[in-house]
C-alpha cells in the first residue's frame, strides 16, 4: 500500500516560490491501476517523482507499506527504488547498450551475477515480446518497442510498484493501446501495483480502476474512475472529462418554441442501443440532440445530452420514456 | 627564395637530412604526443567528471568552494601562453624526469598545458547526455559512482572520443612547440634546420609530415567515434 500523506513540494525560481503540489493525500491499494490525471503543470511529474523521492518534498510524507521512504539515507533508499521502477515518455534507454544490456542494466546495478542476469533479460524480452531485438540498439526501434524494452528493464528487479510518467504520450493511439494492454498484463499477472501519470483521459478509462484528478497541485477529485468520470464534480474534473462542455445556456438562445430536456447517462447500460432513435420509432418523438457529450466506458455510457422536444405534451413523454431507463437523469432545462 | 628552394644541391642536401633525421623525428614526434595525450587524458577526464558531477544540481555535488577552485586553476593553466609555459614548468620537469630538456622531459608541459584543456573537453561531452536517462538511472537505484562509470561516461563515449582526437591534434601541434626548448620530434628539426639554418626545404618536408600525422589522427578519430555511436542507425 502506498499512503501519500499531506504532501508539498515547493520549488525555487528566479520569480519566487512555485508551488507544485499543495497537501496531495492519496492512498493506492496493493494491486491496483491508479490513474493520476491533469493538464500539464497540475503537478503529476513532481507527485510521482515524491514517491521514489527523485523530489525531495517539502512537506509531508511517502509511506510504501508502511515504510516512510523520506526518512531513508541515500544507500537504503537505492536498495528501495529495486521495489519502485519507472518508465517514462521519453523511454530513456541507454542510447549506446543493447537492448539485453539495457534489460541488464538495473540488475548489475544491484549487483546480479552476469549469467543470471542475461537469463532474466531474456525472460523479461519474452514478456514483452521482443526476443528477437535483444542485440538491437534502441535507435534501431519504434517509439513502441523502445517502450516494452523501457517495461522490461523496469521489471527486472521484481519491483512491487510501477511507475508510468506519461508512457505512452509519445505514442499513436495503437500503440498506445498495446502498451496499455501490456501493462494490464503485468498488472494481472504479476500484481505489481501501477501508478499511471496522464494527460490523456483515454489512458484513464482504458486501464485505470481508480483515478486521482490533479489541478494546480492539489487533488481535486479522487474515488473509482466510472464514479468520476460519470459525475465529475470540480471544475477541472468537468473540462478533462468533458472538454466540449454542453452548457446550456449557450445554445437555448438558438431554439425558441422547443422545451429542452438534459439527459444524464449516469452509468447507464446504454452504451450498445440506439436510446433515442427507439425512443422515435416506438414512441414516435423526434428529439433534436442540440448537445452531446457522452463517453462509453465497459458497455456503460456516461455524460450528457441535450435534448430539443416540440410540444408539451411530446416532451412530457419523453422524460417519460428516458427515465423509465435505469441510471439516466433528466431534467427540464429552464428557459 | 623559391628558385634557391628546389635547387638541385639544396634537394639533395634536404633529402640527405630527410633520410637521416626524420625517422627519429617522426617517432618522437608521435611518442611525445601519445605519452603527454595518455598522461593528458589520465589527469583531465577525473577532472571533467568532477566539473560536471560536482555541480550543485550534479549527481554527486562536491563543496562550492572545491568546484570554484577547480575552475580557477584549470582557467588560469589554460590562459598561460605554451611557451611561457614549457620555461615555467622546467622546475617541474627537472624534478619528474631528472633533467628539463630534452625529448621525454617535453612531455612534462605538454601534459601541464593540456590536461586543463581535456577536462573542458570531457566537460563538454559528459554534459550532453541526456539528463532524462541519468533520471532514469537513479529511479533504478544506482549510485552516484555507478552513475559516472555505468551511464555518464559509456553514454559519451562517441563525444569523448571525438575531443579525445581534438586533444591529440592539438597536443601534436604543441609538441612540435617543444622544439625551442630542445624536446624532440619533427618540430624541432622544422625549426633547427629552418630557422637556425636557413633550410626551408626540410622545414617544408617537416611541416608536411606534421600536417600528415594530423590527418591520420583526426581521420581515424572521426572514424572511430562514428563507430561507437550506436544512436545511429544502420
Amino acid at each position: 500500500m502506498i499512503e501519500i500523506k499531506n504532501l508539498s513540494k515547493a520549488f525555487q525560481t528566479a520569480d519566487g516560490t512555485v508551488e507544485a503540489l499543495k497537501n496531495v493525500s492519496l492512498t493506492i491499494n496493493d494491486g491496483d491501476i491508479y490513474g493520476i490525471i491533469g493538464m500539464s503543470g497540475a503537478g503529476k511529474s513532481t507527485l510521482v517523482r515524491c514517491i521514489n523521492m527523485l523530489e525531495r518534498p517539502t512537506q509531508g510524507s511517502v509511506l510504501i507499506d508502511g515504510c516512510d521512504i523520506g526518512s531513508l539515507n541515500g544507500a537504503q533508499l537505492r536498495e528501495k527504488r529495486r521495489n519502485i521502477t519507472m518508465i517514462f515518455q521519453g523511454f530513456n534507454l541507454l542510447m549506446q547498450r543493447t537492448c539485453l544490456k539495457n534489460v541488464c542494466f538495473p540488475l548489475e546495478l544491484a549487483g546480479v551475477g552476469k549469467h543470471e542476469a542475461k537469463a532474466r533479460a531474456y525472460e523479461l524480452l519474452e514478456t514483452v515480446g521482443l526476443p528477437d531485438k535483444a542485440n538491437a540498439y534502441p535507435a534501431q526501434l519504434s517509439g513502441g518497442q523502445q517502450q516494452r524494452i523501457a517495461i522490461a528493464r523496469a521489471l527486472a528487479t521484481n519491483p512491487k510498484v510501477l511507475l508510468c510518467d506519461e508512457a505512452t504520450s509519445a505514442l499513436d493511439p495503437n500503440t498506445t493501446h498495446s502498451i496499455l494492454g501490456l501493462i494490464k498484463d503485468i498488472n494481472e499477472k504479476l500484481g505489481i501495483t501501477v501508478i499511471i501519470i496522464t494527460h490523456q483521459m483515454s489512458v484513464v478509462e482504458e486501464i485505470c480502476g481508480k483515478v486521482a484528478i490533479l489541478d494546480g497541485g492539489s487533488v481535486v477529485e479522487e474515488g473509482a474512475v466510472s464514479e468520476v468520470f460519470s459525475a465529475p464534480k470540480s471544475d477541472a474534473a468537468k473540462r478533462l472529462v468533458f472538454p466540449e462542455s454542453c452548457e446550456a445556456d449557450e445554445i437555448i438562445t438558438h431554439t425558441k418554441g422547443e422545451k429542452v430536456i438534459r439527459v444524464v447517462f449516469n452509468g447507464a447500460k446504454a452504451a450498445s442501443t440506439p436510446l433515442i432513435s427507439k425512443m422515435a420509432m416506438e414512441k414516435n418523438i423526434t428529439a433534436n440532440i442540440m448537445a452531446a457529450s457522452t463517453k462509453s466506458i465497459g458497455d456503460k455510457a456516461y455524460g450528457n445530452m441535450l435534448l430539443g422536444i416540440s410540444g408539451e405534451e411530446q416532451m412530457k413523454q419523453a422524460v417519460e420514456y428516458l427515465r423509465s431507463v435505469p441510471d439516466i437523469i433528466v431534467e427540464e432545462v429552464e428557459d | 627564395m623559391l628558385e634557391n628552394l628546389f635547387a638541385s644541391d639544396a634537394v639533395a642536401e634536404a633529402f640527405e637530412i630527410v633520410k637521416t633525421e626524420f625517422p627519429l623525428g617522426l617517432w618522437e614526434t608521435f611518442y611525445v604526443t601519445v605519452l603527454a595525450t595518455a598522461f593528458a587524458i589520465i589527469l583531465g577526464l577525473p577532472l571533467g567528471v568532477m566539473l560536471v558531477a560536482g555541480e550543485k544540481n550534479g549527481v554527486m555535488p562536491l563543496p562550492k568552494s572545491l568546484m570554484h577552485f577547480l575552475n580557477v586553476v584549470i582557467n588560469l593553466l589554460r590562459s598561460v601562453p605554451f611557451l611561457i609555459l614549457m620555461i615555467m614548468a622546467f622546475p617541474l620537469a627537472r624534478a619528474i624526469v631528472g633533467t628539463a630538456v630534452g625529448t621525454t622531459a617535453s612531455i612534462v608541459p605538454l601534459v601541464i598545458a593540456s590536461f586543463p584543456f581535456v577536462a573542458r573537453l570531457v566537460e563538454s561531452s559528459l554534459r550532453e547526455v541526456n539528463p532524462n536517462i541519468i533520471e532514469a538511472a537513479q529511479s533504478m537505484g544506482a549510485s552516484p559512482l555507478q552513475i559516472i562509470v555505468k551511464v555518464m561516461i559509456p553514454e559519451s563515449v562517441p563525444s569523448l572520443i571525438s575531443n579525445a582526437t581534438i586533444a591529440i591534434t592539438t597536443i601534436l601541434s604543441y609538441s612540435a612547440m617543444s622544439g625551442i626548448i630542445g624536446g624532440g620530434g619533427l618540430g624541432k628539426i622544422a625549426i633547427n634546420y629552418g630557422y637556425y639554418r636557413y633550410k626551408y626545404l626540410v622545414m617544408l618536408l617537416a611541416v608536411i609530415l606534421l600536417i600528415a600525422l594530423v590527418q591520420i589522427f583526426q581521420s581515424v578519430g572521426t572514424r572511430l567515434a562514428t563507430k561507437a555511436d550506436k544512436r545511429l542507425k544502420r
